[in-house]
């Protein structure tokens, strides 16, 4: 068995099993609570810079698909479970997921204790760690992973946006399936509503929905000017998701905070974050941040709760809303953070969490068709 | 919302006696619900004629009726106590059934009671095949192909629309799948089609397209009133579409599904609850996924509580029952709190970081002539859970739990040599073995992909099973490596982590358990503790509930608290159920009073004693002595009790006290005097008491010899068992041959017991309780059968009906005087048979008896609970416990034995135990109070119509007193000519029947054709006649009282004289437990 090694930024250690020699890698270490979706949070750019663990201990069952991918690749730093399943079952499986990371030189260690790490982490936040196959010192793996950026205040949004604008689409094979694991969307193949979705990092499922629903969706890397946005003549602008601290990413909150006022806008997780730093609120990091897919969040207009999925280590702070002319929209049940927030005036709204939720629940595709629906009547009011 | 003001007195059903189908699950989903409903401040009655449950004891409901759970009951209690509501929803299908029984007589409507949880008509549009079809088909979810039939006609038409074998034949308001089955050809499917019509009670089937070998899974919903739904669990089972969910291996969470598949389930629940029309509550929905394409149709919903919601609720630590109750009276989920982590809501859904293996238990030992094969009806009696970080490691925990003498998958005894087609047979026909004939096939060589073709299991278990076979065989490699070097390469703690038992490392190592226990604890490889959250360790928790691992973290943090532990029961089987955890429970509260710290170890998911708020501590672990242990020493407790969990427990004891367990209560010794036959024979010639002549026999050839000596008939049996298992009674030396050649094995080590048999004594059964100085007889129960038939099967009565007061007082002198020379620090049963007034001992057992709750229920005084603080080492005197209740009116306890389940087996009774659980019926008459069980266990008291009398020549005589009585009621009497001679000659009418080879109409048509209302017939002996066991089995499948015994028959005469002059009147135990204390 090949050893791998854990060394956390305060020295602390764990031992697992490795599948290549010489490998090793650093990142953020944080936990996911799904007990499904693997290939998702390994695929979801919001993970950039961070090395993930699943506190579900059998990972690996039911294989990948291309059709399950949020973005081209995986994007995590690496990947910790307890027990890697070499032979998955399910009709949708292309490969192993093994085979998978191998192809994609993203580093996965198992047989490691992910309950002891979720703990120690829940008890002392969010920490940098170092996984190794090649060096077995911890003093020297300590003094790598000291090295390693924090997340606060490093802008990892430039790693993960595209380069070139284009426009959403994907293969018919792959559209066609997800019309049947969308069963609460209404699919409007009407191109109505020209959509521009700022990637900071954007999970695919994104995309698809508001494809799916009639809009025309122009995907901008994150740095795009106002002006080329603008001669874009959008009904809407999306904000994406994406890895990490929202401030440093000053250039975009620039950008929205000109667009929140002349288009209606949905942000998403980061995009959250940002619209809110673009209006005046302010965000913080969080001891160990919301991920998983079963965070209950309680929809304030209507008093329901929604199951969902989350995936971020900074929030806005619920004081801050107010006087920024916001409305707390959506709280979190768990530790009552800020879900989600509207304009007082402005169209513009946005949640923490993930209503696309890939992977996760389909609780809240509502909030897609309420972007849809303020697009219609800016596009009215426009006419 | 918060909860309502409107309501203020809430009327909850239980489940009635454990049966197939139907066990503690519903106790433990009631007594939450009793629980929850009193915390908000409401008044709870409730009905339920199982003596044995926690939720029937009398501080769980401000009224609690152990009635028998008929509409007729219901309304009487509504009417008595005017309820605002009803909820169905917690008792079972019991519950519900008779819910919607009150509910259609408009019986609800008439005393203003509204229904909560579930209205009728969610009730009936789920449980409903017909209207639930149509339901789905609305919400575009798919259901197999199908159709209804109400003749045999309809049905063949049915077939030939669907087209194509196998079909599933569903009779309609059924439990646990009862009468249904798979038919592969057309006289199968003729056949299961009549019995299934037969079976139901609406005379409907539901005929389906097979979905055999599809994968099965389940979700466990919830809802509340402001409509927010989440799922708690989901259930994934090991064996496909085709086997009984009850009688599946099963393992939480789903395992093999991507987020896709399950978000499309998800979805589909949510859809279904709602469309459904299930207000507040918990549901459980099954689906069927095909594996080549992921096409996904579902089975089947239940619109309440269920086994799987018990399973899930313990598998996540998510209380279902207890939410539903409070979503019941209003409360929305974000509303309820999450005892777990305290700080967040119970509207969530829970996420666990181990694995769940359930287990199913079966009896099929206990019914030879039963077909073994596993259907669509459910045939198990009980089950077990384990937790694990791993399926291998959750899989090898559960099977080890299962207590059938396996410590693992293998490696823990020499493989059976069964052939090729052998295992290939035990592979593709679904039976209880199957998962150890997986390891066999593949240690022969089979590959996973020919078992996964030949049993259509998934293949996700087929390889991990391969990689603990592997891993087995890697070890066998390495085994002197390990020696040489304990911890060579991790090895030995890689075993561990695959949940590799002591037993099954020591096995392969050639050491003791022992010798491999202290070298492993010597290498510093000991177990961890983990807590169940319902989090995946997100949020802190507070809720002490924990299972093993071998991890690197131990997250149990011991208290400075004097600690007693207490072994619970394990799975529910016949002759150890219910009625030992009700014990289990009762220590626990007890102790808790007297400041104690409380450690509940069981593996049991459907009990209340694995309930995490029952003990202090919780440990959902196997019964080994490797898990005890490892528990005992992690907690550092003072003691433990093994006299309340049955023979569980006490099997453990000697080996758990050689390591330093301290067992408190009545010591090993004089448990060991108790169970050794020469040391027993001393201390009854010591107390001048008299035993059946008996003796030991360690072969077969000694076996005769004693036989001879004593006389023909004998009681033969193993030592050492529970439940009179391979019990026999022999009348001859060629059945005694028999006996010795295909029942047991007799060897030095495992002695056979013979007894003589002592024919028509009465027998008695005594419960007491000790602290060593004084001693109270708790109760004297009479049995209303004769003595051989075995005590947990037989019919008992307190106090006793026919016996002299010096024969009373000398039964009580003997209890006093074992219970002292035992030097009893607890609980104590004691057999007596009486004969020609002498009094015999048959068994003494100190321990906590089978009859415990009943003698409890009856008087009032909750005799588990003293005992517990007398073990702990209060003395009766401190606790007020002097003085024997003398109950001044009847209580009765009848058996309810499983054979509708099992189509061909004999009915009669003997000393080998085979009932699966039991009820009580109370009056002031011994009569009612006997017709009461006969209620109680499903069977319609007769009060009028043909009885059909054919008794063996002895009882001849007797049997005139008892048809001029029924005569005398109005009963029609048939017979066949010897009776009927013989009731002729007493001068009654009677109409002669054809004995059945010598013509038709005989007694079976006039049965099938449900003209008769009750049978006696007495057996000619232990070879039955054939004609004998064909009237009782009909009578079985068609629900016809059959009386076997002459006492029998008086009680029932008794009960029918009593119901027709007084009538049926329900009251509260509560009521009668005051005139024992204001007497």
């Amino acid at each position: 068995m090949n050893k791998a090694i854990l060394v956390l930024e305060d020295g602390t250690v764990f031992w697992g099993k490795g599948y290549s020699d010489n490998e090793e890698t650093m990142g953020e270490i944080v936990f996911n609570t799904g007990m499904t979706g693997y290939q998702e949070v390994l695929t979801d750019p919001s993970y950039k810079g961070q090395i993930v663990t699943m506190t579900y201990p059998l990972i690996g069952n039911y294989g990948v698909t291309k059709a399950d991918e949020e973005s081209k690749s995986p994007m995590v730093e690496g990947f910790i479970v307890r027990e890697l399943c070499e032979h998955p079952s399910n009709f949708r499986s292309e490969e192993p997921l093994l085979d998978y990371l191998k192809r994609n030189k993203i580093m996965i260690v198992s047989e490691m204790d992910t309950r002891a790490i979720t703990l120690h982490i829940r008890e002392g936040g969010a920490m940098r760690g170092i996984l190794s196959t090649s060096c077995f010192d911890v003093e020297t793996l300590l003094a790598k992973v000291k090295q390693y950026p924090s997340m606060a205040g490093r802008d990892i949004v430039r790693d993960v946006s595209c380069s070139v604008t284009s426009t959403w689409h994907e293969e018919k094979s792959i559209s066609e399936e997800y019309q049947k694991y969308e069963p609460f969307v209404t699919c409007n193949d009407k191109k109505d509503f020209k959509v521009v979705a700022f990637d900071c990092g954007v999970k695919k499922h994104m995309l698809r929905l508001l494809d799916m629903m009639g809009c025309d969706v122009h995907v901008i890397p994150a740095a795009t000017s106002l002006e080329d946005i603008k001669a874009l003549n959008p009904d809407g602008i999306f904000l994406s998701n994406g890895p990490g601290d929202p401030e440093p990413v000053s250039y975009v909150i620039k950008t929205v905070r000109e667009l929140s006022e002349q288009y209606p806008m949905f942000g998403i997780c980061l995009g959250h974050q940002l619209l809110g730093l673009a209006r005046g609120a302010k965000t913080y990091k969080m001891k160990f941040g919301h991920r998983g897919i079963n965070h209950p969040v309680k929809d304030l207009a209507t008093g329901e709760v929604e199951i969902t999925t989350q995936n971020h280590g900074f929030a806005i702070d619920i004081d801050s809303l107010e006087a920024n002319n916001l409305e707390l929209t959506h709280l979190n049940l768990n530790d009552q953070t800020v879900e989600g927030f509207k304009h007082k005036t402005l169209p513009i709204f946005a949640v923490q969490y993930h209503p696309e939720s890939s992977a996760g629940p389909h609780d809240s595709r509502y909030l897609f068709k309420r972007f849809i629906e303020q697009m219609r009547v800016f596009k009215q009011e426009r006419k | 919302m918060p909860k309502r003001e409107d309501l203020k007195k809430i009327l909850i059903i239980g489940s009635g006696p454990i049966v197939i189908g139907q066990a503690c699950e519903f106790d433990y989903s009631g007594a939450q619900a009793c629980k929850a409903l009193r915390e908000e401040g409401y008044e709870v009655v409730l009905l339920n004629s199982n003596p044995a449950t926690i939720m029937t004891d009398p501080e769980f409901a401000e009224a609690t009726y152990i009635e028998p759970i008929t509409a007729e009951v219901v309304e009487k209690i509504i009417e008595k106590e005017r309820p605002d509501a009803l909820l169905p929803t917690l008792g079972g299908q019991t519950g519900l059934n008779v819910a919607v029984e009150v509910a259609d007589l408009g019986i609800l409507d008439k005393y203003n009671v509204e229904m909560i949880g579930a209205t009728q008509s969610v009730i009936k549009k789920a449980e409903d095949r017909e209207l639930f079809k149509d339901a789905m088909t609305k919400i575009g979810q798919e259901t197999p192909q199908s159709g209804f039939a109400r003749t045999i006609e309809e049905a063949w038409e049915i077939a030939r629309e669907i087209g194509s074998y196998p079909l599933i034949i569903r009779p309609s308001f059924t439990l646990g799948g009862a009468g249904g089955g798979i038919a592969y050809n057309m006289t199968e499917f003729d056949q299961m089609a009549r019995k299934g019509i037969e079976y139901s009670p609406i005379d409907e089937i539901l005929i389906e397209e097979s979905v055999i070998g599809w994968k099965e899974f389940e979700l466990e919903v919830m809802r509340d009133k402001k409509d927010n739904v989440v799922i708690i669990c989901s259930i994934e089972n090991f064996d496909p579409m085709g086997v009984h969910t009850g009688d599946s291996i099963t393992v939480a969470p789903a395992q093999t599904l991507s987020d896709k598949e399950y978000q499309l389930m998800r979805n589909a629940a949510i859809d279904i609850i709602r469309e459904i029309g299930v207000e507040t509550g918990g549901s459980n929905i099954q689906f069927a996924v095909n594996p080549k394409d992921g096409r996904m149709v579902i089975v089947e919903m239940n619109p309440r509580v269920s086994r799987s919601s018990a399973l899930a609720s313990k598998a996540t630590g998510f209380p279902i029952a207890k939410i539903a109750a409070k979503l019941a009276v209003g409360y929305t989920l974000d509303e309820v709190p999450n005892d777990i982590t305290r700080k967040t809501p119970a509207c969530f859904e829970p996420t666990i970081d181990y694995c769940v293996t359930k287990i199913p238990r079966w009896a099929f030992e206990k019914f030879p002539d039963a077909d073994p094969v596993l259907t669509t009806q459910m045939k198990s009696v009980g089950e077990v859970m384990a937790i694990g970080r791993t399926f291998k490691e959750s899989l090898q925990k559960a099977l080890r739990s299962l207590e059938i003498g396996r410590f693992g998958l293998g490696a823990d005894r020499p493989d059976p040599s069964w052939s090729t087609d052998e295992i290939r047979s035990k592979l593709i026909i679904p039976n209880c073995d199957r998962i150890f004939a997986i390891r066999i096939a593949m240690k022969n060589g089979m590959t996973c992909e020919e078992i996964c073709s030949l049993t259509k299991i998934d293949p996700w278990f087929i390889y991990h099973i391969k990689d603990i076979v592997d891993f087995e065989d890697y070890l066998i490699e390495n085994k002197d490596v390990i020696k040489n070097d304990f911890l060579k390469d991790d090895i030995v703690r890689r075993a561990k982590r695959m949940g590799f038992s002591d037993v099954q490392m020591a096995y392969i190592l050639g050491i003791t358990e022992k010798e491999f226990r202290k070298q492993r604890i010597d290498a510093g490889i000991t177990a961890t503790f983990h807590l169940v959250d319902t989090c995946a360790g997100e949020f802190e928790a507070y809720t002490p509930y924990y299972y093993s691992s071998y991890e690197t973290i131990n997250e149990t943090k011991p208290t400075d608290r004097k600690k007693i532990m207490i072994l619970g029961g394990g799975p529910n089987r016949i002759g150890q159920g219910i009625e030992f955890d009700y014990c289990c429970v009762h220590a626990a509260f007890a102790l808790k009073e007297d400041g104690y710290e409380t450690i509940m170890v069981n593996s049991n998911p459907e009990t209340v004693s694995t309930d995490y708020d029952t003990s202090d501590k919780l440990y959902f672990e196997p019964l080994t002595i490797e898990n005890v242990l490892n528990i005992y020493h992690q907690e550092k407790c003072s003691g433990a009790i093994v006299q309340f969990g049955g023979q569980t427990p006490l099997n453990l004891a000697e080996k758990l006290e050689q390591e330093g367990v301290t067992i408190i209560g009545t010591s090993t010794d004089s448990i060991d005097i108790a169970e050794d036959r020469e040391r027993f024979q001393q201390l009854v010639k010591k107390l001048k008491l008299l035993q059946p002549p008996n003796g030991i026999a360690r072969s077969a050839e000694e076996a005769k010899s004693i036989a001879q000596s004593i006389g023909y008939p004998v009681l033969v049996r193993p030592s050492y068992v529970l439940g009179g298992r391979a019990m026999e009674i022999v009348y001859d030396e060629t059945s005694l041959d028999n006996y010795m050649k295909f029942a047991v094995e007799a060897s030095p080590e495992k002695p056979i017991l013979i007894d003589k048999f002592l024919q028509e004594a009465i027998e008695v059964d005594v419960d007491a309780v000790s602290d060593g100085k004084d001693v109270v007889v708790g109760a004297i129960m009479e049995h209303i059968e004769e003595a051989g038939i075995h005590s947990g099967d037989s019919a008992c009565v307190i106090p006793p009906f026919s016996l002299s007061n010096d024969i009373i007082k000398k039964t009580r002198q003997a209890t006093i005087a074992f219970a002292k020379e035992l030097k009893v620090k607890g609980l104590i049963n004691i057999q007596y048979a009486i004969k020609d007034d002498s009094l015999f001992v048959l068994e003494v057992n100190p321990r906590a008896s089978r009859t415990i709750p009943f003698v409890s229920k009856t008087i009032g005084i909750p005799l588990a609970k003293i005992a517990a603080r007398v073990m702990a080492g209060k003395t009766l005197k401190e606790i007020g416990f002097l003085e024997s209740i003398q109950p001044e009116y009847f209580s009765v306890k009848e058996a309810i034995l499983p054979f509708a389940r099992f189509p061909g087996v004999d009915i009669l009774l003997g000393p080998e135990m085979r009932s699966t659980g039991e009820v009580m019926g109370i009056s002031h008459d011994y009569g009612v109070a006997f017709a009461k069980t006969q209620m109680g266990s499903n069977h319609k008291l007769p009060l009028s119509g043909k009885v059909f009398i054919s008794v063996k020549n002895k009882d001849k005589r007797t049997i005139a007193f008892i048809a001029k009585k029924l005569a005398d009621f109005g009963f029609h009497i048939v017979a066949t000519e010897g009776t009927a001679k013989v009731l002729r000659n007493n001068g009654l009418e009677v109409e002669q029947l054809f004995k059945i080879q010598e013509g038709r109409p005989n007694i079976l048509d006039l049965m099938i054709n449900r003209e008769i209302a009750l049978i006696i017939n007495t057996p000619s002996g232990k070879t039955t006649r054939t004609d004998e066991r064909k009237i009782r089995s009909t009578a079985v499948s068609h629900n016809i009282m059959c009386i076997t015994t002459i006492s029998g028959a008086h009680a029932v005469i008794n009960g029918i004289e009593s119901i027709l002059k007084k009538g049926l009147t329900v009251t509260p135990i509560q009521e009668y437990h005051l005139l024992n204390t204001n007497k």
